[in-house]
């Protein structure tokens, strides 16, 4: 103990959470809530000062700090899952418990579309509790709006085209087949850098041809 | 009461901003994030004693709390007034546990927490509208059993509501149930809108605010996001029917809203007057006056 500096502590320290813990986690939320309220709409976060270790974005970790605690399994990607530097700064910040099985998370966090497992293997919920599922936070490069997929369903006045990049070719397909779950499935919510996109299950999708 | 009350800064730096510890926020926060991505379903959370009695909005309150931030301006209701007891409480809790602005003009509000009563004046995208529920189960008095109307939830077996309905006509020719009157959320889910009168259950429909409803006591959250389908139950033979007034707002003249009945004395004079009183005040700064006058107990006829 004794040989230990301070500043060999501090190299070993997570960096810092969010800088004002109850304003900014109030802020997150509210672009996280009206992300999943009007889907396919581009939500920008607030200024965050957040330094999250690589890979993780700004947005990603800013909802996994205001969401997750101890009461929520998270699921992390296999890039992740491996990254002890990312799995010491959410212990310490959330204090989430990490599981191995997708369908035991309350929360999933992806750090790239492509380690993204088949949707259909997280929680879901079931037909009494369909609250019991899972939301994935998926990090993207770009959210697009008016352009690639039409969604339709509660939040969307008529119409609304969306798309994200990359996108893999079964991404939309399987996410398809989730909202036919209605009212089960899972609920994304997609990070950008410093935006965030909602598409609960309630969201139809169309024009996956285009 | 008009005026927009300024109240910048927390004066009371003992509670955490709005009252609720963060954890309780979190767990809140993911109870409305899946209840907006099941509209109508009631999710079920971990709800806290508030330093209020049940049934004075301390679903309400959670909810409001969890989601207001510092920048927000809060509306808060009961019955369409901002000036009964009720709202009254609920603002200055709010005042005192957040420091937040808050208005009685709707369209200057981005929070409202109502009683009962859903604002004459068109919601906007940027609005939250939050709910106080007594009772969150539209089942409950036809299936008192929790088990059994989760899985009449589950199953869409919603017949017994429609027999409730009926027997209504049967006794007294038409649908008597004038609030808490349920509703089809998104084709999916029976909803009961809080007891707020049947007259403002067309605006659910396609609103374009977000609406939030919370349900301290029997712990549960459920939401209608924007743009979201809201139809009122009733049958091909006797459809929905909002309630008509006979007579317009005794103050304003206005037409087409809910009114509330006063008595205005010991003889049985009565006048009617809108429930919404921003809305009322409104008008009457606008210029526009009832048939009993801008002061109805100097009234001809109610000396």
């Amino acid at each position: 103990m004794s040989t230990q500096t301070a500043s060999s502590i501090f190299a070993k320290a997570p960096a810092p959470g969010l800088a004002d813990p109850v304003h900014d986690a109030q802020s997150v939320f509210r672009s996280a809530m009206n992300a999943l309220a009007q889907p396919g709409t581009v939500q920008q976060l607030d200024n965050l000062t957040l330094s999250p270790p690589a890979p993780l974005s700004v947005a990603a970790t800013a909802l996994v700090l205001t969401l997750c605690d101890y009461d929520t399994p998270l699921w992390l990607d296999p890039a992740l899952a491996t990254n002890e530097t990312v799995k010491n700064y959410i212990r310490f910040h959330t204090a989430a418990p990490f599981v191995e099985s997708p369908a035991e998370a309350a929360f999933a966090l992806v750090s790239d579309v492509k380690l993204l497992p088949a949707i259909a293997s997280f929680a879901a919920g079931n037909a009494e509790y369909p609250d019991r599922s899972t939301t994935i936070v998926l990090m993207v490069d770009e959210l697009t709006e008016d352009d690639g997929i039409t969604l339709k369903g509660p939040g969307i006045k008529t119409e609304k085209q969306f798309s994200i990049a990359p996108a893999p070719a079964m991404f939309w397909q399987q996410m398809q087949d989730n909202s036919t779950l209605y009212p089960l499935g899972i609920d994304i919510i997609f990070a950008g850098t410093n935006q965030v996109v909602g598409l609960p299950r309630s969201t139809k999708i169309t024009g996956l041809e285009a | 009461m008009t005026e927009r009350v300024e109240t910048q800064g927390i004066s009371d730096e003992h509670y955490n901003f709005a009252y609720l510890d963060e954890q309780t926020k979190r767990m809140i926060r993911r109870a409305i994030l899946k209840g907006i991505a099941v509209p109508g379903y009631q999710v079920p959370f971990a709800a806290r004693e508030m330093p209020m009695p049940y049934g004075w909005g301390t679903g309400g309150i959670q909810v409001t709390a969890a989601v207001i931030g510092k920048h927000d301006c809060l509306k808060m209701i009961d019955q369409g007034s901002d000036d009964t007891t009720n709202a009254v409480a609920l603002r200055n809790f709010f005042v005192e546990t957040t420091g937040v602005d808050t208005t009685t003009k709707t369209k200057d509000a981005s929070i409202i927490q109502t009683r009962h009563r859903i604002p004459e004046e068109t919601l906007t995208k940027d609005q939250v509208l939050v709910y106080q529920v007594p009772i969150p189960e539209p089942l409950r008095f036809l299936e008192p059993r929790e088990t059994e109307t989760r899985k009449m939830h589950a199953l869409e077996e919603y017949g017994l509501m429609h027999v409730k309905l009926y027997e209504d006509i049967a006794k007294f020719g038409h649908i008597a149930t004038a609030y808490a009157y349920p509703v089809m959320v998104q084709d999916r889910y029976v909803m009961d809108p809080s007891p707020t009168p049947k007259f403002d259950n067309p605006k659910m429909d396609q609103m374009e605010a977000l609406q939030l409803f919370g349900a301290g006591r029997e712990k549960r959250i459920y939401a209608i996001p924007p743009h979201t389908k809201v139809v009122s139950l009733d049958f091909e033979d006797h459809p929905f029917e909002v309630t008509k007034f006979d007579q317009p707002c005794a103050i304003c003249g206005a037409e087409e809203v809910y009114l509330d009945e006063v008595i205005l004395d010991d003889d049985g004079n009565r006048m009617f007057v809108c429930s919404d009183s921003d809305f009322c005040e409104e008008r009457r700064e606008a210029g526009h006056v009832g048939h009993l006058g801008t002061n109805p107990l100097e009234a001809e006829g109610n000396d």
